[in-house]
C-alpha cells in the first residue's frame, strides 16, 4: 500500500530523541556573553560609564567652583594656576564646568530619548495591534512630524516655547517619539502575524494577555536598540539647542552654551574655546560605537 | 503607474495640511502674548483692543487658523516684525542663500561619500574598511557646528587664509559664485556643512556595495570571465539608486537644518533667520520660514520617491 | 493512569452531551470571503474583488473519528481550520459543537468553544515563540485558562512526557535549540495541555522529513488512542491522509467535492476531482508510468471562480449544466455516506451521465 503506513510502522519508536545535554544558555545570558567578549564595546562603554558618574558626583569631583568668576583670570590657557583646562571668557575653570554642565547636557540628552522611548513604543504597540482606524489616526499623525527634519522641529518648538531646559527637553522628545513609534510598530505588525500569536488566541488569551507575554518580549529588542543608537543624536542636538540660547540660561554650565558664549574669544584664547565642543564629541561618539556593540549583540538570527 | 504617482501626490495633501497645523500651534505655544512683542508695555486698553482686532487675534482660534491659511496658501505670510518687510520675501531671500550653501555642499559630500563607501565596501574587512567607517563614524558623532569653530580656529584665526564669517566680502546682496573673491567665503561653511552627509552616505554605500557585492549575479558575472573593473561598474549602477535617494533626502535635511553652521558663519540663509527671528520674537518671521522650510523637506522627500520609483521598479507598490 | 487533567479514554467526559450518537462539529454552510486590497478603481469605492476562500462548506465531524480534509494550495482548507475555532470569523453560516452553536446568545461561547478545541500548526520557524522556553510555551495554555503559573508549569511537564520529550532536557530550551520534529511534539503538548476534545491538525506533519514524520503520525494515533480525541486532520499529502484518516473530505475552490469513508474515496473516487488528484500520486511501480498528467492548467483564482461547478474549467465530463448549476453534496450528515458534488452523481441533474439510482 502506501510506503508511510510500511515506515511509520517501523520507525513507531517515540521516545525522547537522545540528543547531548548542553548548557542551555537564555536570549540574555547570550547577550550578555557576547558583550562581555567585545573589546571595543567594553572600552567605550567604560568611558561613558565614567561620564556619567563624573556627571552625578560633579560637586564632590569638580576641582573648583564653576560660578566664581575672575577679573583677571579670564581666558587663561591650560595649566594657569591650577586651572588644568584653563578659565573661560568670565574667569571661571573649565574643568570643573565640563564637570558640572556634563549634568545638564547629559541629561538634556539622555531624558529626551527616555520619554519618547516610552511613549512612542506605547503608541507603536497599540498602532500594531489596534486595528486599520487606530493604526491609520496614530502612524498618519506620526508622519506629520517626521515631515519636519529634526534640528528644524527641535529649534522651532523651543523655540516658540521661549527656550529653557524643560522646553527643550520636551521639543526633543517630540522629535524622536515618531521615529520609535514606527520602529514599535514595524516590530508589532511583524509579530502579530506569526503563528504563536494565533496559537496564543487559539489557547484563549485575550490581547492584553496576548500583548504581555508574546509581544513585548518580541518588540521590546527592535525598539531598545534604536532608542540606544539615538543617544548619540540626542546629546549632539540637545547641545545644539544649547548652543543656539535655546537651553539653560547663563551662568549655568552647559557645553554647547559653553560653545556659544567662547565663540567670541577664539581669537584670544582658540584651545580653550575649543574644549566644550571635545567633551560633546567623546560622550557622542562612544554612546555610539556602545549602541553599535549592543546591537551586535543583540541581533542574532534565533 | 500613473495611479502610483497621483496617489503619492495626493498623500502629501493631508501631511501638508498637518504640517500647517503643527506650524500655526506652535505661535500660541508661545509663552506670554503675542501682542507683547508688537505694543509697548504702557499701550492703554483701547489700544490692545485695536491692534487685536487688527491682526485678529480676538476671532476663536479655528478661524484664526483658517483665515492664516487662507493668507498662506495665497502667498501672504504677513509682515515681519523687526524689519517691516514682507515676510515672504525676507524668507525667499534668505533660502535663497542657504540653497548656495547646500547646492555646492551635496556634490561634495556625495562625491566623497561615495567614493569612500564603494572602496570599503569592496574591501570589507580590511583596514581601509575600518578606516572609512571610522571616518563615516566620527561624522556623525561631532557636533558639526563645533567642527565648524575649529576650522575658524585653523584656517582664519591661525593662519588666516580663509575668511571667518560671513557671505562674501561687500554682503550677500553682490554675492556670486563666478567670482573666486566670493567663493573663499564658501569653504568653510561648506566643508563643515557636508561632514554629517558624507558620514551618512559612506555609511549607507558600503552597505549596499557589500551586499550586492555578495549576490549571485556578481559570481555569475565573475564566472563569465568579467575584468574586475568592469564588476564594479555594474556594482555602482545598483548601489547608485539607493544611495542617491539617501543623498535626496540629506538635501532636505540640509535644508532645513543649516540653523547651526549659518549662525556659526553668520551665513544669511534661512537658518540664520530663523534664529534671528527666536531671539526677536518676531512671530511672523518664525511661522513663515518654518512653514516654508517643512514645506521644502516634504516636496524633496516626495520628489525623491518618485524619482526612485521611476528608477528602481521594485519600489513601486501596486 | 490518568492525567489529573487529561481526560483518560477509559473516563467518561464530564463535558460530553449527548453521547456517540451527536456529532461533535456540525459545519453548515460555512462562507468566507476576503476583500481584495482593490486596484485603482478602489480609489473610488467602486465594487471591491473578493477572495472567496470558503464559500459555502458543510460536513459533521463524529466523535472518536479523524476527519482528514485534502485539497491544494488555494482550496481554503487553512481558512476553514480557523474558522472551526472562530480565528477569523465567519460571514455566514453555523458551527455547531456538541449540540451548541458556537457564537450564539443561547449557544456555547467561543472562549467556552476553545477549551474544548484546540489547534496544531505546521512546524514553520513562527509557530513558537522565539524567546519563550518551550515549556513556558506549553504552559501558557493552561495559565490562560485560569491555572496558577506553578500549575501550568506542573501540567506543561507532564504533557511533554506524554509527547515523547523529557522535560527536565528540553523544557528549558528555546525553539531554535529543537529539531522539526521537537517543535512539533512541542507544538501537539500546546494543543494538549488545555485537556481538549477535538484538535485540528493543519498541515501538521508537512514540514517534517519523512521518517520523523511517521513518529509523529504515530505519536497522534496514540494520543488520540490513550485521550479520546477527535481529529480534524488537514494535508496536502494524500497518503498521509490515507494513513490516519476515518473518513475523508476533499476541497476545491472553497467547496466540498466529496466526503467519505477513507476506503472508499481512495479506491471508488466520484468526483473528477478526486479521481485526477488520486491519479497524480507517483507510484513505485513503473509498470504504471503515465505520460499524460491527469490534471491540466493551473486551478482558476478563487476570486473569480467559475459559474456552477468550479472544477468544469478542467474537468472531462464538462457539460452545460455543469455552467449553470452549483452541484449539491448531498446527503453530508450521514455518518457512512460517501458523497459527491457533481452532477453526474445526483440524478435528474441534467447530465448526460447521471445516473437514475442514488450512489454508493
Amino acid at each position: 500500500m502506501s510506503q508511510t503506513s510500511a515506515t511509520a510502522q517501523a520507525a513507531s519508536n517515540w521516545e525522547a530523541d537522545a540528543l547531548p545535554a548542553t548548557k542551555v544558555r537564555s536570549y540574555w545570558q547570550s547577550v550578555g556573553y557576547r558583550l562581555r567578549h567585545d573589546p571595543v564595546t567594553l572600552v567605550f562603554g567604560a568611558v561613558v560609564l565614567a561620564v556619567i558618574l563624573a556627571a552625578i558626583f560633579a560637586p564632590w569631583i569638580a576641582p573648583m567652583d564653576p560660578y566664581k568668576d575672575s577679573v583677571i583670570g579670564r581666558l587663561k590657557p591650560f595649566g594657569w594656576r591650577g586651572h588644568l583646562l584653563g578659565t573661560d571668557e568670565l574667569g571661571r575653570d573649565m574643568l570643573s564646568r565640563l564637570i558640572h554642565g556634563g549634568r545638564i547636557s547629559l541629561m538634556m540628552g539622555l531624558v529626551p530619548v527616555l520619554v519618547a522611548t516610552i511613549v512612542g513604543g506605547i503608541l507603536g504597540v497599540v498602532a500594531g495591534f489596534g486595528g486599520r482606524a487606530v493604526n491609520t489616526a496614530i502612524m498618519r499623525t506620526m508622519d506629520v512630524f517626521y515631515a519636519f527634519p529634526s534640528v528644524l522641529l527641535a529649534v522651532a518648538i523651543s523655540g516658540a516655547m521661549g527656550g529653557g531646559i524643560g522646553n527643550g527637553m520636551l521639543a526633543l522628545s517630540l522629535v524622536f517619539t515618531p521615529a520609535i513609534c514606527r520602529v514599535a510598530e514595524t516590530a508589532t505588525a511583524q509579530v502579530r502575524n506569526l503563528d504563536f500569536i494565533e496559537a496564543a488566541r487559539a489557547s484563549g488569551a485575550g490581547t492584553f494577555t496576548i500583548i504581555r507575554h508574546h509581544v513585548l518580549g518580541n518588540v521590546l529588542g527592535p525598539v531598545f536598540i534604536y532608542s540606544s543608537s539615538l543617544v548619540s543624536v540626542s546629546i549632539l542636538l540637545a547641545s545644539g539647542l544649547s548652543f543656539l540660547g535655546l537651553g539653560v540660561k547663563p551662568p549655568e554650565p552647559d557645553w554647547g552654551l559653553m560653545l556659544s558664549t567662547l565663540r567670541q574669544s577664539i581669537y584670544v584664547n582658540p584651545l580653550v574655546c575649543a574644549v566644550p565642543g571635545i567633551a560633546i564629541f567623546i560622550t557622542s561618539i562612544c554612546f555610539n560605537l556602545v549602541s553599535d556593540g549592543i546591537r551586535a549583540a543583540m541581533d542574532v538570527r534565533m | 503607474m500613473l495611479a502610483y504617482i497621483l496617489r503619492r501626490i495626493l498623500y502629501v495633501v493631508p501631511i501638508a495640511f498637518g504640517v500647517s497645523v503643527v506650524c500655526f500651534s506652535l505661535v500660541h505655544l508661545a509663552p506670554g502674548d503675542p501682542l507683547q512683542t508688537i505694543l509697548p508695555a504702557d499701550a492703554t486698553a483701547e489700544t490692545i483692543e485695536i491692534v487685536k482686532k487688527a491682526y485678529g487675534f480676538d476671532k476663536p482660534i479655528p478661524v484664526q487658523f483658517g483665515l492664516w491659511l487662507l493668507h498662506v496658501l495665497q502667498g501672504d505670510f504677513g509682515v515681519s516684525i523687526s524689519s517691516r518687510r514682507p515676510v515672504i520675501d525676507e524668507v525667499l531671500g534668505s533660502l535663497s542663500n542657504t540653497l548656495v550653501l547646500t547646492g555646492f555642499a551635496i556634490p561634495v559630500a556625495f562625491v566623497i561619500g561615495f567614493t569612500m563607501g564603494a572602496i570599503a565596501g569592496c574591501h570589507p574587512g580590511r583596514a581601509i574598511d575600518r578606516f572609512v567607517t571610522g571616518v563615516a563614524v566620527m561624522g556623525v558623532s561631532l557636533p558639526n557646528y563645533w567642527l565648524g569653530i575649529v576650522l575658524v580656529i585653523v584656517f582664519a584665526v591661525e593662519w588666516m587664509v580663509l575668511p571667518a564669517t560671513g557671505m562674501g566680502p561687500s554682503g550677500s546682496a553682490s554675492f556670486s559664485i563666478f567670482r573666486l573673491d566670493d567663493l573663499r567665503y564658501l569653504i568653510l561653511p561648506v566643508i563643515t556643512l557636508s561632514m554629517i552627509p558624507i558620514g551618512i552616505l559612506s555609511r549607507t554605500t558600503r552597505a549596499a556595495v557589500a551586499e550586492i557585492r555578495g549576490q549571485d549575479f556578481i559570481i555569475t558575472l565573475r564566472a563569465k570571465g568579467l575584468s574586475e573593473f568592469a564588476i564594479i561598474r555594474h556594482v555602482v549602477k545598483n548601489a547608485m539608486p539607493g544611495v542617491l535617494a539617501v543623498m535626496g533626502l540629506q538635501f532636505g535635511y540640509l535644508i532645513g537644518g543649516s540653523i547651526l553652521i549659518e549662525t556659526v558663519f553668520t551665513w544669511p540663509g534661512s537658518g540664520f533667520l530663523l534664529s534671528k527671528s527666536i531671539i526677536n520674537r518676531d512671530i511672523p518671521v518664525l511661522q513663515g520660514s518654518i512653514l516654508l522650510l517643512a514645506m521644502v523637506f516634504v516636496a524633496t522627500n516626495l520628489l525623491v520617491d518618485l524619482l526612485q520609483s521611476a528608477i528602481d521598479p521594485r519600489i513601486r507598490r501596486a | 493512569m490518568g492525567h489529573p487533567t487529561l481526560t483518560h479514554a477509559d473516563d467518561a467526559d464530564p463535558r460530553d452531551r449527548g453521547g456517540t450518537a451527536q456529532p461533535l462539529l456540525i459545519a453548515r454552510d460555512l462562507r468566507k470571503h476576503f476583500q481584495v486590497k482593490g486596484g485603482p478603481a478602489s480609489l473610488f469605492g467602486a465594487g471591491r474583488a473578493a477572495v472567496r476562500a470558503v464559500d459555502g462548506v458543510s460536513f459533521t465531524l463524529f466523535k472518536g473519528e479523524t476527519l482528514g480534509i485534502v485539497g491544494e494550495s488555494g482550496c481554503g482548507k487553512s481558512t476553514l481550520a480557523r474558522l472551526l475555532l472562530h480565528l477569523i470569523v465567519p460571514d455566514a453560516g453555523e458551527l455547531i459543537f456538541d449540540g451548541d452553536t458556537v457564537a450564539a446568545p443561547d449557544g456555547i461561547t467561543v472562549r467556552a468553544l476553545r477549551q474544548q478545541v484546540q489547534m496544531v500548526f505546521q512546524d514553520s520557524y513562527s509557530s513558537l515563540n522565539p524567546r519563550m522556553p518551550v515549556q513556558d510555551s506549553v504552559a501558557f495554555g493552561p495559565y490562560v485558562q485560569g491555572r496558577s503559573q506553578a500549575e501550568a508549569r506542573d501540567i506543561a511537564r507532564d504533557i511533554l512526557v506524554k509527547v515523547g520529550l523529557n522535560p527536565a532536557l528540553f523544557g528549558p530550551r528555546y525553539p531554535h535549540e529543537l529539531s522539526g520534529g521537537q517543535k512539533q511534539r512541542v507544538n501537539i503538548a500546546r494543543a494538549l495541555a488545555i485537556n481538549p476534545r477535538m484538535v485540528i491538525l493543519d498541515e501538521a506533519v508537512s514540514a517534517l522529513d519523512k521518517s520523523i514524520e511517521a513518529q509523529v503520525l504515530n505519536l497522534l494515533r496514540q494520543l488520540k488512542r490513550s485521550f479520546n480525541l477527535t481529529y480534524v486532520f488537514i494535508s496536502h499529502d494524500l497518503n498521509v491522509v490515507q494513513y490516519i484518516s476515518d473518513r475523508v473530505l476533499v476541497m476545491y475552490l472553497g467547496h466540498v467535492v466529496e466526503l467519505g469513508p477513507v476506503d472508499a474515496i481512495f479506491e471508488r473516487p466520484l468526483h473528477p476531482y478526486t479521481v485526477a488528484l488520486l491519479g497524480s500520486r507517483p507510484s513505485m511501480d513503473p509498470a504504471h508510468r503515465i505520460d499524460e498528467p491527469p490534471l491540466n492548467g493551473d486551478p482558476p483564482s478563487p476570486i473569480n471562480p467559475p459559474s456552477g461547478c468550479r472544477f468544469r474549467t478542467r474537468c472531462a465530463h464538462a457539460e452545460a449544466v455543469c455552467a449553470e448549476t452549483v452541484p449539491v453534496l448531498g446527503a453530508w450528515l450521514d455518518c457512512g455516506s460517501h458523497v459527491a458534488a457533481c452532477h453526474i452523481q445526483t440524478p435528474g441533474s441534467g447530465h448526460s451521465q447521471a445516473t437514475t439510482q442514488g450512489m454508493a
